[in-house]
């Protein structure tokens, strides 16, 4: 949790010797609480004075980065319950486990499959973030072996697991250089798999499956141990716990600001789910809450769009409304006689407007003028979705090259902008459609005629 | 180190409970959660979600083949697409009168009565009753409906602020629940349920429908809004407190991922990304506070009724 200014001042001489260029204690403390200078501006602040106010400035819930430069993974770091209170800011790694007992061939396609794997949604691109390598052979050579193998084929980021710490030495030594997650650490293993861990410089995973208490104490012999980067295994794979036990480790370090649960956690939603669908749906379930590292079992395209897409608007910022970029958007396949609507480019008004024309069975060309992210009537009322900007929207993507007709369709809430688009658009025609998109199907069936 | 205890969070007020179905017809109730949606260290969930099959009184045109070869011919018969829906586990049916929809057929009181009928003498399980979502028509279908199932709780909608009058007159007087539908918003969705208390209708007959944005399509803002009113609830606030109901299945399925059969390679398989749509749809709002999702396909509901089985069992 950020300290504010008269928390930190509490730390200071509050002598105002002006020593840090400001012209008082106090006036430098508001200035580190909103992050524009740093503590150690301060030459005289104690070294007691520092080490808490860092300490207490630390993120309640630690940012985790494994993986690649070119293919990092940064986990944690939240700071809300819930993602109207402000926004979730890290997304959950989506991984693919791959257990080395799995036939060469079958494991070559997987990896190529999960590698490649890319969809577009608004404007980005959604791709996974890499595998889960697990010994489940208990044989050291299958293991680096298959860290081999996918090292070879894909660039993504990896979790190796293996509860044999000297079956991880020689993994870990082989993919250090693209900085593995290691799971993990339990109570039978700590000592060693932290010896591991430090040489190779990896995050840690640490699993503890007897409860929370438990988990948190592995946590604190790690970091007394000197793990900072630790990402917790509290075995949550099922539907029935899931929830309440990651509700309980986010509150536990958000609340309570209680270090030894302060971290990232990892899940495995195949392990409790009897089929595929089971298994996206409780990762689905783990991305809304409160997940930070998602094992799936199954890798399909069919599965992996819906799971990004949920990602995508669990994460979305609610704080700034989305977007969508202004142009002239192909909705079906519109041919040069389809009808051509015009509206703003809140996303939600776009979703809904092309949602309902996609429904309708008719393509259409579909304007979309830049309203700075407002809705119909408040652009409208705002000033930002005028006859004018409505023009030039028009001129500008040169909408009529690619109709054969000059009609635009208005929604039905400006349909007093009629007159005025007539004027600063001649030779075009400016038809009112229904105020509401759920109408625009019947509206298209009563007037369109190509 | 001291053992670590439960963060719970000590809620003033809980959801409120409601119970459909009645008069010879089976019940369910749903609601009554004094806690999050499966944060279950904090408080009681005495009822779990519900789950609603979308039937429709006419044949539907545009809906995917998916759908189609699913349900086969009982789609043209709605009392037969009934017993279909409760054979495959529904524990209510949501009955859309689109037919009374005037690009649709713009059948009336008559016609709606003979639906209604057919479809409580095949089934009986808890229904409710949806018009077309034109005020005007809805008021008289409904009202309609109302009166041929007096006495057996059904829900009736969708009730906006326009035609709430009409709708709460009607549930009041033969003893309905209303369904008030509201674009996604929480304090539009307080104001009707304020509405329709000033006009009479008890608390306990109230479920909302904030207007779901399927996954992809606004789930977010649903999401937020769901979760919203349901810790206003907990907080205490009494307007805000009626159980939710999600309509996935209709907004899932309208949506070019679960209807494309010729989508990019990277959509994957039509059947299994259609179904995941829906399936994920349906979770996302649970976990944000739905009490009951209406679906479409009969193994989405499967799927669901059985994670559900886990999560309650």
């Amino acid at each position: 949790m950020a300290l504010s200014g008269i928390e930190i001042y509490k730390y200071l001489p509050k002598t105002n010797c002006k020593k840090c260029n400001f012209p008082t204690c106090l006036a430098f403390a508001m200035k580190v609480a909103a992050r524009v200078v740093d503590i150690s501006a301060c030459p005289e602040v104690s070294a007691e004075s520092k080490a808490a106010l860092e300490s207490a400035g630390r993120p309640p819930i630690r940012l985790v980065k494994f993986g690649p430069e070119t293919h990092k993974v940064e986990v944690g770091n939240e700071t809300v319950m819930f993602r109207h209170e402000k926004t979730f800011y890290h997304e959950p790694a989506l991984l693919v486990r791959i257990k080395d007992t799995m036939p060469g061939a079958e494991m070559e396609k997987l990896v190529s499959e999960v590698n490649e794997y890319q969809v577009e949604r608004v404007g980005k691109k959604l791709t996974m973030d890499g595998f889960a390598l697990q010994n489940a052979s208990k044989n050291p050579d299958k293991f680096v072996e298959c860290v081999d193998l996918v090292m070879a084929r894909s660039g993504l980021a990896m979790m190796l697991m293996s509860e044999d710490a000297a079956a991880m030495e020689v993994a870990a030594a082989k993919a250090a250089a693209r900085k593995p997650l290691l799971h993990g650490a339990n109570a039978g293993n700590l000592a060693a798999m932290i010896e591991v861990a430090k040489k190779h410089v990896c995050p840690l995973v640490v699993r503890e499956t007897g409860g929370l208490s438990q988990l948190a104490e592995l946590a604190e012999k790690a970091v007394q141990a000197g793990i900072e980067d630790i990402v917790l295994d509290p075995g949550v794979s099922d539907f029935k716990t899931s929830v309440d036990v990651l509700t309980n480790i986010r509150r536990q370090a958000l609340k309570k600001n209680f270090r030894p649960l302060g971290y990232p956690v990892v899940t495995f939603p195949g392990e409790g789910a009897a089929n595929v669908e089971e298994e996206a749906m409780l990762a689905s379930l783990h991305i809304a809450k409160y997940g930070s590292v998602i094992v799936l079992d199954h890798f399909s395209s069919g599965v992996a769009y819906p799971l990004l897409t949920m990602r995508l608007n669990i994460y979305t910022d609610p704080q700034k409304p989305i977007q969508m970029a202004a142009g002239v958007y192909e909705v079906g396949a519109p041919k040069p006689d389809s009808p051509l609507c015009v509206t703003t480019n809140f996303s939600l008004t776009y979703f809904s407007v092309a949602g309902e024309i996609e429904a309708s069975g008719f393509p259409t060309w579909l304007l979309i003028c830049d309203t700075e992210g407002l809705s119909v009537l408040t652009a409208w009322a705002a000033g930002k979705f005028d006859s004018e900007r409505i023009a030039k929207a028009v001129k500008q993507f040169n909408v009529g090259d690619k109709l054969s007709h000059k009609t635009i369709v208005l929604p039905g809430k400006v349909a007093v902008l009629r007159g005025e688009l007539e004027d600063e658009l001649p030779g075009w025609k400016v038809l009112v459609g229904p105020p509401e998109a759920m109408d625009i199907g019947g509206y298209f069936k009563r007037t369109w005629k190509a | 180190m001291a053992p670590v205890e439960a963060p719970v969070e000590k809620w003033a007020g809980k959801i409120r409970e409601l119970k459909l179905g009645s008069g010879g017809r089976k019940s369910v109730t749903v609601g009554g959660s004094s806690s999050l949606p499966f944060v279950r260290f904090e408080g009681a969930q005495p009822h779990r979600p519900a789950i609603a099959i979308e039937i429709r009184d006419v044949e539907p045109r545009d809906w995917s083949s998916m759908l189609v070869s699913a349900w086969g011919d009982a789609l043209k018969d709605p009392a037969k697409w009934a017993k279909k829906a409760a054979e495959y586990g529904a524990d209510l049916l949501y009955v859309r009168l689109a037919s009374a929809h005037p690009e649709e057929g713009n059948t009336g009181a008559a016609e709606a009565r003979k639906t209604a009928d057919a479809i409580l003498s095949a089934v009986d399980l808890p229904l409710i009753f949806a018009g077309p979502d034109v005020a005007d028509k809805d008021n008289e279908v409904l009202v309609a409906v109302s009166d041929v199932a007096k006495g057996q709780r059904v829900g009736l909608g969708n009730c906006v602020e326009k035609n709430h009058k009409t709708i709460a007159a009607t549930c009041i007087a033969d003893g309905h629940v209303a369904i008030a539908k509201t674009p996604i918003e929480i304090n539009l969705a307080k104001q009707l349920n304020i509405l329709l208390s000033d006009v009479g209708l008890a608390a306990d007959s109230i479920l909302m429908d904030p207007t779901t944005g399927a996954l992809g399509y606004g789930l977010e803002y649903t999401y937020s809004v769901m979760e919203r009113l349901r810790l206003a609830a907990l907080m205490g606030d009494a307007m805000t407190s009626m159980p939710m109901i999600c309509t996935v299945g209709e907004e899932s399925w309208r949506q070019k991922e679960s209807k494309s059969l010729d989508a990019p390679k990277s959509w994957g398989d039509a059947t299994e990304r259609a179904l995941v749509w829906e399936e994920v749809t349906a979770i996302g709002l649970l976990a944000s506070g739905g009490d009951i999702v209406v679906l479409r396909h009969p193994q989405t509901v499967a799927a669901v009724k059985s994670v559900l089985d886990k999560m309650f069992a």
